[in-house]
């Protein structure tokens, strides 16, 4: 069905002003698109961190291997906890375009609890880890695992701080456009997070437990 | 005519006039890509812990179900097409995996290659990956 679509793409919009005869972007255009380079850049860097973590990941130095201290079942609720988090970050989107802000508010909420929740089993599972003496400083493989996964960490740490700024912002400028496109660029931050994190769990948790 | 707006921003659903008549509702498109991810997501899981598969073939089998994953986000979520209007998001987006790829699939062959290449035995002088 999208197929169809794509095919006459071209006869269509050549009807239409190209890209040079419309004039500059709009700002939304231009901030997103902005934002969406830093976040492309942003994944190299967690490319560089993964690329360690796999060079690293049976270096074990005689200490604890993945399959003794990983927990499947806290890495799915934290899975859930994310995406179901990603999806209300939607949902959030869509009531700002249509300009609701008590659902704007609702929808930030449960963003910010289910990002929350995230944050809170990781970092049980990293105290654990490290009252057992598998600290960062334990092997390579862990100093690489705490590198990788508390990178992302910080990244939704910073999502969350960024989240509740952005809710002052709206309850004390309302739904301004420069809000808006703030609003854009969190939801881009968010969704992209999300993305790394179904490598992390796929990479890290579950290929280390394969044997 | 002044009000033709060519590309879209990342995370915007696409604003060609032609596309938006029969398209989906932005509820129904987050609540599509939150089935698929959750189903790819318990697939995941569950390959990693079956019995079933052939183990040599498990981790490519979890490589291409995160790269359908990585898809679903994409498109569903931050709004991704191959429309005329996406172009620079797409380009951008390429050149990201590009480096992505040559940065992870680069330090694994370099450094496999260079385990390999170690003389007297892994367990002597392969002191980075002591296990």
């Amino acid at each position: 069905m999208t197929m169809a679509v794509a095919v006459d793409d071209g006869g269509r919009y050549e009807a239409q002003s190209s890209a040079s005869e419309a004039g500059p972007a709009t700002k939304r255009v231009v901030v997103g698109y902005g934002f969406w380079i830093f976040l492309l850049s942003d994944i190299v860097m967690f490319s560089a961190f993964f690329a360690a973590y796999a060079v690293l990941a049976h270096a074990t130095a005689g200490g604890p291997t993945g399959m003794q201290l990983f927990n499947q079942r806290s890495v799915a609720i934290e899975t859930g906890c994310l995406l179901a988090s990603s999806y209300t970050c939607g949902l959030m989107s869509m009531a700002i375009g249509s300009r609701r802000y008590g659902a704007t508010y609702l929808a930030a909420l449960v963003t910010f609890a289910l990002g929350a929740a995230f944050l809170a089993l990781e970092l049980k599972e990293f105290a654990g880890m490290i009252a057992i003496g598998a600290g960062p400083q334990r092997s390579a493989f862990l100093s690489s695992f705490f590198t990788l996964v508390g990178c992302h960490g910080l990244h939704v740490t910073a999502g969350l701080v960024w989240l509740v700024v952005m809710m002052a912002q709206v309850a004390i400028k309302g739904l301004s456009a420069t809000v808006e496109r703030r609003l854009l660029c969190f939801s881009l931050f968010w969704h992209a997070l999300d993305i790394v994190w179904v490598w992390l769990f796929t990479v890290v948790y579950l290929m280390g437990v394969l044997s | 005519m002044t009000d033709t707006r060519y590309d879209s921003a990342p995370g915007d659903a696409s604003n060609l006039p032609d596309v938006e008549e029969d398209a989906p509702s932005g509820m129904l498109v987050y609540t599509i890509g939150l089935v698929l991810a959750v189903g790819l997501t318990a697939m995941s899981f569950w390959v990693a812990n079956t019995s079933l598969l052939w183990v040599g073939g498990i981790s490519l089998g979890l490589t291409v179900l995160a790269i359908a994953q990585m898809g679903i986000h994409l498109v569903f979520f931050l709004h991704v097409t191959t429309g005329p209007d996406n172009t620079n998001n797409v380009m951008a987006l390429a050149f990201g995996v590009l480096i992505v790829a040559l940065v992870v699939v680069g330090s694994l062959v370099i450094m496999a290659d260079l385990n390999d290449n170690m003389m007297p035995g892994p367990e002597l002088m392969n002191l980075q990956m002591q296990r």
